[in-house]
């Protein structure tokens, strides 16, 4: 449901950086345990994108898995989801990836 | 946060009679529509600007900026931001809050932290709400409370009644106590 909002989000923080140009591709890094879903992103991009300088461009996301490191026993491990426990049975974790919404690169169009 | 009708309001109301915090606390308060609560706030005697998200299902950091600007807080007082009624959305959206309470009511499920992990991670202090109402449902406080720390091992748990004001003491004790935490940590 937020998902057109944080579209909109992201055309305007890379239309801020392109500064004119236009741009041909965007890559998103999102985390599969940041409640940000890929599918519904790449349905809004397009209609957020529509009539910027966005229009057109390619959208690419790359997801990132969940990973944890044990405050217990300090193992480090895949979290599918927040209740995930360590093979020890701590459930204190630090988060060390997936809770990610990061635009990582853009491409712009060279002007000649 | 909390899902709509957890006593959101109420608790605020209630909160804001008890500790006559008066020109110490300032609200933000966010729904879909109407001033309704806005002008409960202001019944009960704090300053607020109601947020209305039309068919938004949370409050984002811009809508909190331009509230903030016209709600004009003055130095060292605490400003509550209540959400949009909603276990989902609010989670995600950093409103650039010191601390993130969700209320659970004892008419809702004890599972709904595991239902809604997102919003029980994200939050420091769970509320269990309603709790004049347990011999009438079947709301166990310890099962919720088991379910919130498996989400969040670091979440405080305080039971109380807006209705009543059973366990009211031990929340604005909280309050109280972030409060001189976020004065000492800004003034150093």
């Amino acid at each position: 449901m937020h998902e057109l909002g944080i579209s909109r989000n992201i055309v305007a923080i890379v239309s801020d950086a392109a500064k004119g140009r236009r741009v041909r591709r965007v890559t998103l890094e999102i985390g599969k345990l940041s409640g940000v879903m890929t599918d519904a992103i790449l349905f809004c991009f397009d209609v957020a994108a529509h009539g910027t300088v966005l229009d057109g461009a390619t959208l690419e996301i790359r997801e990132i898995e969940g990973r944890a490191r044990c405050m217990t026993c300090g193992a480090e491990f895949a979290v599918p989801t927040f209740l995930t426990a360590c093979a020890c049975g701590s459930r204190r974790l630090t988060h060390l990836a997936g809770e990610e919404l990061n635009i990582k690169t853009m491409e712009l169009e060279e002007v000649a | 946060m909390s899902a709509p009708g957890a006593g959101k309001t109420t608790l605020l109301e209630r909160t804001i009679r008890d500790m006559k915090t008066g020109a110490s606390l300032f609200v933000l308060e966010g729904d879909q529509a109407t001033a309704n609560d806005g002008e409960r706030i202001r019944a009960a005697g704090a300053a607020v600007v109601q947020i209305n998200t039309g068919t938004g299902c949370h409050l984002d950091a811009d809508m909190v900026a331009r509230g903030l600007l016209e709600l004009n807080p003055s130095a060292n007082s605490v400003v509550v931001v209540e959400n949009v009624g909603n276990l989902v959305c609010p989670a995600l959206f950093d409103l650039g809050e010191r601390r993130r309470i969700v209320i659970l009511s004892t008419t809702e499920g004890d599972d709904k932290p595991l239902k809604y992990p997102h919003m029980f991670r994200a939050a420091d202090l769970m509320l269990v709400n309603k709790i004049d109402l347990l011999p009438y449902v079947e709301f166990d406080v310890s099962r919720a409370t088991a379910n919130a720390l498996s989400v969040n091992p670091d979440i405080s748990v305080l039971g109380v009644s807006a209705r009543t004001g059973e366990g009211l003491d031990a929340w604005y004790a909280w309050l109280r106590q972030e409060k001189s935490a976020a004065c000492e940590a800004a003034a150093v």
